[in-house]
């Protein structure tokens, strides 16, 4: 196990940088999902950190070493790829003694660390198999398994590695990593562009767009307070409403608007306030922090309503639960608790 | 209850246009093959039923056992050279940019040239006295003729056929290792494997399906092979080069001999069907056979 460092890291393949630069640290032994859109330079940046690639700028520390001159193998890392990589004219086994027998191991510790390993995985029973004909889940599991088997594992890397598992075995292959996680006390990080995978997942998610990490954070703190507007779309479903507003104290359709940042935005940037569907409530009355808008549909979800409105020209959503009274077609309030909404300056959350 | 499904036989008229075809194409030339081979033809007229004699007689020909024995090691030393050869080439191949173009385009052009075109290539370029090859050796003091010398026809017509087909058993390798996904190197440089592991569990099992195809190929083709040594050697110096195809041409065209030369040719026939089973199913095995692996 090891704490992971980035400093400084980019990366540019030819003229254009897929990676932006980047000061970073991991801690040991905790679990990451690195979250973001397809090209946004996840894969880039998981592969920079198990040495696949070396970055164009920067270094790499695992427990303050500088290793980014090393080789991948020489990292002691464990890479498990979307699609299931198995040597498949080996047996089970063989595949995972495969990165053991490459470092000159003797047979006999060979087999004592392969079952070991199986046992863990449970692959016990699959060892004399060949690998070439077994279920994605269980080749999935026998690439974790070369990189666990040996000892000292720095860190276990993880690209979309339930992309093409079917959905009934997902939930449990993703138990079965978490389990993996608390017995072993491994360091994690879990690539994927699906936010319930990450954020059931981690303790902490690393929330990516364009080459950039926008924001490192609890689930629970990327939900309730995004630190930038790509976050605020990207988590949540549908995404955190963004209206429009004007200066000092901000003002949206001439009603000012208290938020919970309490910081002054930057003068000329272009300014939003930010709220989620579910803390936006709709009333038949004026007051503090009430917008004028028109509902213009709400639909039944069975637990709750999905409510569009149109505030200025900007429409918004809101997620009313069924507790509370059905909502009328038509002109109406728009609540915005002051702890619940935010001030955006040029798409970053202003504190 | 089930609904009764109409039932014709009209589908069959679809099916006609392919059966006539094949029917003209191979069924009819074959049988007539067969025909021959059962028949003394003594004129475009005249022909008398004789049965197995042919056979016999082809069987029992010496000439034609050397000249299998000749084809047999010729097929063998061909695929023990082009196939590795070709996997090498490959692997040595620039994989993208303009070289890996440029490195293609040449690997072809042996390809793109006519057949008695290449023999006649090697005709002139491996002659001692005004070829490039020939003189060359000649200068460094090797007593090389191909015309005279069987040893050295052997060679020359090995060599040729080396720079004929050798590239397409690199084309096609190549396109098998294109087609491996980048993860399994990456996973390989993880686990820490040498270039050599990397061939053997990586390359070489992902290669398997498309060797098969090549070296199926390359024993059809090498096992027919006929106009570049005709051009080359003309089958000498005295029967040194004259393999299977050229040995029944002779027969066939040279003396007039129709029926053992039918007879010939379906037995040569027989051989190749049977040559290509036999390691088409050998093959289809080796891969299976580590299955068991080296468990504990």
């Amino acid at each position: 196990m090891a704490r992971i460092e980035l400093i400084d890291v980019a990366h540019a393949y030819g003229q254009s940088w897929a990676l932006k630069q980047m000061t970073l640290s991991w801690s040991d032994g905790g679990a990451y999902a690195l979250l973001g859109p397809s090209g946004c330079g996840k894969t880039t940046l998981l592969n920079i950190i198990s040495g696949l690639i070396a970055p164009t700028q920067g270094k790499i520390l695992f427990d303050g070493r500088d290793v980014t001159a090393l080789e991948p193998q020489q990292r002691n890392i464990a890479q498990v790829f979307q699609f299931p990589v198995v040597y498949d004219t080996m047996s089970v086994y063989d595949n995972l003694a495969f990165p053991l027998r490459n470092r000159g191991w003797k047979e006999g510790e060979v087999r004592k660390r392969v079952h070991e390993i199986a046992e863990i995985l449970e692959l016990q029973s699959d060892l004399p198999r060949r690998a070439h004909g077994l279920a994605a889940d269980v080749k999935q599991k026998i690439s974790l398994g070369r990189g666990l088997v040996r000892p000292d594992v720095a860190a276990v890397l993880f690209d979309e590695p339930l992309t093409v598992i079917d959905p009934h075995v997902k939930w449990l292959l993703r138990r079965q990593l978490k389990q993996l996680h608390q017995q072993l006390n491994l360091s994690l990080i879990y690539v994927t562009h699906d936010q319930t995978e990450a954020l059931t997942f981690a303790d902490r998610v690393v929330v990516m767009t364009q080459g950039e990490v926008v924001q490192v954070g609890t689930p629970e703190a990327l939900f309730e307070s995004p630190a930038h507007r790509f976050v605020g779309h990207f988590i949540g479903s549908p995404g955190m409403n963004f209206i429009a507003c004007d200066g000092a104290p901000p003002r949206i359709e001439g009603v000012p608007i208290s938020t919970s940042s309490t910081q002054q935005p930057e003068p000329g940037a272009t300014l939003a306030i930010g709220i989620r569907p579910e803390y936006l409530q709709v009333h038949s009355l004026p007051g503090p922090n009430r917008v004028p808008a028109i509902v213009t549909s709400a639909q039944d979800q069975g637990t709750q309503w999905m409510v569009q409105l149109q505030i200025g020209k900007r429409t918004v959503w809101s997620k009313i639960r069924h507790t509370s009274e059905p909502v009328g077609i038509g002109p109406a309030f728009a609540y915005m608790p002051p702890d619940k909404c935010a001030l955006y300056a040029d798409d970053r959350r202003v504190a | 209850m089930s609904v009764a499904k109409p039932v014709n036989q009209r589908a069959w008229w679809l099916v006609l246009p392919v059966l006539v075809s094949v029917a003209f194409s191979a069924l009819i030339p074959l049988m007539t093959v067969v025909n021959y081979s059962v028949q003394d033809i003594l004129s475009p007229s005249q022909s008398v039923f004789v049965g197995w004699e042919w056979y016999k007689e082809v069987l029992r020909d010496p000439e034609l056992h050397s000249a299998l024995v000749r084809q047999l090691i010729f097929s063998a030393a061909v695929l023990a050279i082009q196939i590795p050869l070709g996997i090498a080439l490959a692997l040595s191949m620039p994989r993208e940019g303009w070289r890996s173009s440029l490195v293609l385009v040449l690997l072809a052009m042996p390809l793109l040239v006519p057949w008695n075109v290449v023999g006649t290539i090697w005709q002139i370029f491996a002659r001692a006295d005004i070829g490039l090859l020939g003189y060359v050796l000649t200068q460094m003091g090797f007593d090389y003729n191909y015309a005279q010398d069987p040893w050295d026809a052997w060679i020359t017509v090995l060599v040729m056929d080396v720079w004929h087909w050798t590239p397409l058993v690199a084309l096609l390798a190549f396109a098998g290792l294109r087609a491996i996904p980048e993860a399994y190197y990456q996973a390989a440089r993880i686990d820490g494997a040498s270039r050599w592991a990397v061939f053997r569990h990586v390359q070489l099992p992902k290669l398997r399906s498309v060797l098969m195809i090549a070296v199926l190929l390359r024993l059809m083709d090498s096992f027919m092979i006929y106009t570049e040594p005709f051009v080359l050697t003309g089958g000498g110096p005295g029967t040194a080069t004259t393999f299977l195809s050229q040995y029944l041409t002779q027969k066939a065209v040279g003396q007039f001999d129709l029926g053992p030369a039918a007879a010939f040719s379906l037995v040569y026939f027989l051989i190749i069907l049977l040559l290509c089973f036999v390691l088409y199913n050998f093959m289809k095995n080796v891969g299976a056979d580590e299955q068991q692996g080296r468990s504990a």
